[in-house]
C-alpha cells in the first residue's frame, strides 16, 4: 500500500492518504474479510486437527500406542499400505499414459476420454463400490465365474478393495500431468527424435524428465487419497474385521464401539492418517514450489 | 547432399496444406522457403526432415528414396522455431543427446561426446557455457545451442524452422551472418523457412517463394526481385503498386485512356499494372509513362514519396523522387517506372 500511494502521489500532488490500489479494499473492509477467514480456517481445519491428537492422548501416551499391539489395527494398516502400494502404482502408469495420449495428439474421442478420466470425481464413491458389487459380486456372472473357475473373489475381499481404490484415485495423476503436458507441447519429443533418439529414450529422456514434478506431485496426492478412502471402500468390503478394513474403516469400527479405550484407539489411528496428511502436504507444498518454477521456465531443472 | 522433392502434395483432416510441389535443391546449396503464413513452407520442411509424411509424391535424398523414412532415419538437423532444447539438460547435456541416443555399437565414449560437444561449442562461439542451463541463456545463444546440437549428429541436410523468428532485430541481424558463416565453413545442404524477405534475399542462395501451398517461383534474389515471375511474388517481394488496368490490342489502357508504355503481347482483356515505387524517372516532357495528379507528399529517408493519382477514378500509386524536388509543385506529372510487369486478370 505505502510504495503505490507514494509512488502515485509522486505523479500528482495530492496527499497520499487518498490513494490505493484499484484492486484493494479499505483497511477495516480488509480487516474483517481476512478475520473472517482466519477464523474459519481456525475452527473448520486447525481445530478438528488438534481435537484428533488431543483426544488420542486422552488416557496417555501409552494407551495411545497400545492401539497398535492390537491384530485388527496391524492388519488395517499393512492393508492400507499393501492397498496404496498396488494402486498407486497402476495409476501412475494409466496416468502418464493418458495424460500422454490427451495433451500429444488429437484423436477421435478425445474430449469423452477427458470427461471419462473426471468421472471418479463426479461420482459418489459409495456408489463405485456398489457399481462393483453389481458388477462383480458373487452372484453377477463375471463374479460366480471367478470364484468358481479360479477361487478368486473380488467382493468382499482384498482385490475389490484394491479395484475400489484404484477407481477413486484414477484421475489424479492424470489430471496434474495433463495442464503441464499440453502446455510443453510436443516440440522437445521431435527434437528428440530429430536427433535419432527411438521413442522410448524420448519418453524417458525428455517427456518424462520434463514432468517429473508434477509426476511426484500427482503422486502424493494419490497416495494420500488411496490410504484415505473410505466410502466405495466401505461398500466393497464387507467389513471383515482384521482380512478387508483399511485404516480409515477400522477408525470407524473402533469409534463405533463406545469403549474409552476404543475411542483412544480410534483417534490414536486417525492421528496416524492425519499425521500421513500433513507430511503430504509438506511435501506436496515444496513439490508446489519446485514446479511451478519449471512451469515458469525460470527453475534451474533440478 | 542433394534434395529432391517430387509431386508432393500433403493434407491435413482433407484440408490441402500444400498442392503438388517440386522442388531440386543442389548439394551444399542454402535454401529459404519463403512465404506468408499459411503458404505452406513449415510444412514443407517437416515433410523433408519426417517428422510428417506426404499423402501423394516423394521425397529424394541423393538418389535414395525417403518418403517412407522415418525422421531417425532420415539423419538430418532439425533447429525449432522455439529451439525446443532440453529444460532439464545443461548445454553440454543438449548437444551430446544426439550421440548419447546412438544404439551401442555406433555410440562414441563418453569423453568422445564431451570433446564433439565442446568442438561445436567453439564453432558456434559459445566455449566455457558447457554447464548452463537453457534457461540461464539469452534467446541467441539458444538459438546457436540448438543449433550446434543439431550439428553434433553429423546430419546429411541441415533444416531450420524460423530460425531467428523469436529475436530482436540486431541478434537477428548478427546471426544471419553467422549463419551464412557456419554454412560456408560447413557446407552442409541447408533449407530454412522464413517470412522475412529481407532475411531471405540476404542469405539464400536461392529463395522458394510460396503462397497457399504453391510454389511460386524458385530463384536467386535478383531473379525474384527483377523478374517475379507472378502477381504474387511481385506484390509478396518488395514493395508495389497495383492499378488495375485493360489491354486493347497490345496497348494498355487505363480508365480508356492509354498509358505511354511499351506494348504487351498479352491479349485483350483486364489485367493489374505492377510497379516499383523506386526507379521512377519523371519524364520532363509530360507525354510519357504514367500521368496523374500530385496527391501528397511525404519525406521517405533519403527520397521523397510522392503520392500520385492516376486515371479517372484517380487510382494511387506511390512512387519514390529525388527528396531535392518540390512535389507539390508539379501539379500534374507524367513517370517513367523502371521495374513494372502486367498480369492478365486470373
Amino acid at each position: 500500500m505505502a510504495e503505490t500511494a507514494s509512488g502515485l502521489s509522486a505523479a500528482s500532488a495530492q496527499p497520499a492518504r487518498g490513494f490505493r490500489s484499484a484492486l484493494t479494499e479499505a483497511r477495516p473492509v480488509r480487516i474483517v474479510l481476512i478475520a473472517l477467514t482466519v477464523l474459519i480456517l481456525a475452527v473448520f481445519l486447525v481445530l478438528p486437527l488438534i481435537i484428533i491428537f488431543v483426544q488420542a492422548l486422552d488416557l496417555g501416551l501409552g494407551q495411545a500406542l497400545a492401539t497398535f499391539q492390537d491384530p485388527d489395527a496391524i492388519s488395517a494398516i499393512l492393508l492400507t499400505l499393501l492397498v496404496a502400494v498396488i494402486a498407486v502404482p497402476c495409476n501412475l502408469i494409466f496416468g502418464i499414459a493418458a495424460a500422454w495420449a490427451i495433451a500429444k495428439f488429437r484423436f477421435r474421442g478425445r474430449a469423452f476420454l477427458i470427461s471419462l478420466i473426471d468421472l471418479p470425481f463426479s461420482v459418489s464413491p459409495v456408489v463405485a463400490g456398489l457399481v462393483y458389487i453389481l458388477l462383480l459380486g458373487p452372484f453377477t456372472p463375471v463374479g460366480a465365474w471367478l470364484l468358481e473357475d479360479f477361487g478368486v473373489r473380488i467382493i468382499f475381499a482384498v482385490p475389490g478393495v484394491v479395484l475400489a481404490t484404484i477407481f477413486v484415485t484414477f484421475p489424479f495423476i492424470a489430471r496434474e500431468l495433463i495442464p503441464l503436458m499440453q502446455e510443453q507441447g510436443t516440440g522437445d519429443e521431435e527434437a528428440a527424435l530429430s536427433l535419432g533418439a527411438s521413442g522410448w529414450q524420448t519418453f524417458f529422456f525428455v517427456t518424462l524428465p520434463n514432468v517429473k514434478w508434477a509426476l511426484l506431485y500427482g503422486v502424493l496426492l494419490c497416495n494420500a487419497r488411496a490410504m484415505g478412502e473410505f466410502g466405495a471402500v466401505s461398500v466393497i468390503s464387507g467389513r471383515l474385521r482384521g482380512e478387508t478394513v483399511t485404516m480409515p474403516l477400522q477408525i470407524e469400527l473402533y469409534y463405533q464401539e463406545f469403549r474409552a479405550l476404543a475411542q483412544v484407539s480410534a483417534f490414536s489411528m486417525a492421528a496416524v492418517l492425519a499425521g500421513l496428511a500433513l507430511v503430504t502436504l509438506v511435501i506436496k507444498t515444496w513439490f508446489e514450489w519446485r514446479y511451478a518454477d519449471q512451469l515458469a521456465a525460470a527453475g534451474k531443472g533440478h | 547432399m542433394e534434395l529432391r522433392v517430387v509431386n508432393v502434395r500433403k493434407e491435413f483432416d482433407r484440408f490441402p496444406a500444400l498442392h503438388d510441389v517440386s522442388l531440386d535443391i543442389q548439394s551444399g546449396e542454402l535454401i529459404a522457403l519463403l512465404g506468408p503464413s499459411g503458404s505452406g513452407k513449415t510444412t514443407l520442411l517437416r515433410l523433408i526432415a519426417g517428422l510428417e509424411f506426404p499423402t501423394e509424391g516423394a521425397i529424394y535424398f541423393g538418389d535414395e528414396d525417403a518418403s517412407r523414412k522415418s525422421v531417425q532415419e532420415r539423419n538430418v538437423g532439425f533447429v525449432f522455431q522455439q529451439y525446443a532444447l532440453f529444460r532439464h539438460m545443461t548445454v553440454a547435456e543438449n548437444i551430446g543427446f544426439g550421440l548419447k541416443v546412438r544404439p551401442g555399437s555406433s555410440r562414441p565414449p563418453k569423453a568422445e561426446v564431451r570433446r564433439r560437444a565442446s568442438e561445436l561449442l567453439d564453432l558456434v562461439q559459445l566455449s566455457g557455457l558447457e554447464k548452463r542451463y537453457p534457461n540461464q541463456l539469452s534467446g541467441g545463444q539458444r538459438q546457436r545451442v540448438a543449433l550446434a546440437r543439431a550439428l553434433a549428429i553429423e546430419p546429411r541436410v541441415l533444416l531450420l524452422d524460423e530460425p531467428f523468428g523469436a529475436l530482436d532485430a540486431k541478434v537477428r541481424k548478427e546471426l544471419r551472418r553467422w549463419l551464412r558463416e557456419i554454412h560456408d565453413r560447413t557446407g552442409h545442404t541447408t533449407v530454412f523457412v522464413t517470412h522475412d524477405q529481407e532475411e531471405a534475399l540476404e542469405l539464400a542462395d536461392r529463395v522458394v517463394v510460396m503462397s497457399q501451398g504453391r510454389i511460386e517461383q524458385v530463384g536467386t534474389a535478383d531473379e525474384v526481385y527483377d523478374r517475379p515471375a507472378s502477381p504474387f511474388v511481385f506484390g509478396f517481394i518488395g514493395e508495389s503498386n497495383i492499378i488495375p488496368v485493360s489491354i486493347r490490342g497490345g496497348r494498355i489502357l487505363i480508365d480508356g485512356s492509354e498509358l505511354a508504355l511499351p506494348g504487351t503481347a498479352l491479349p485483350d482483356g483486364p489485367a493489374r499494372l505492377f510497379l516499383r515505387p523506386h526507379g521512377v524517372v519523371i519524364d520532363p516532357t509530360g507525354g510519357g509513362g504514367i500521368t496523374g495528379k500530385v496527391v501528397s507528399s511525404r519525406r521517405h529517408g533519403a527520397l521523397r514519396r510522392v503520392e500520385i493519382a492516376v486515371g479517372d477514378a484517380g487510382h494511387r500509386i506511390e512512387v519514390d523522387l529525388p527528396a531535392a524536388l518540390n512535389a507539390r509543385s508539379l501539379g500534374t506529372v507524367s513517370v517513367q517506372p523502371q521495374h513494372w510487369e502486367i498480369y492478365p486478370d486470373a
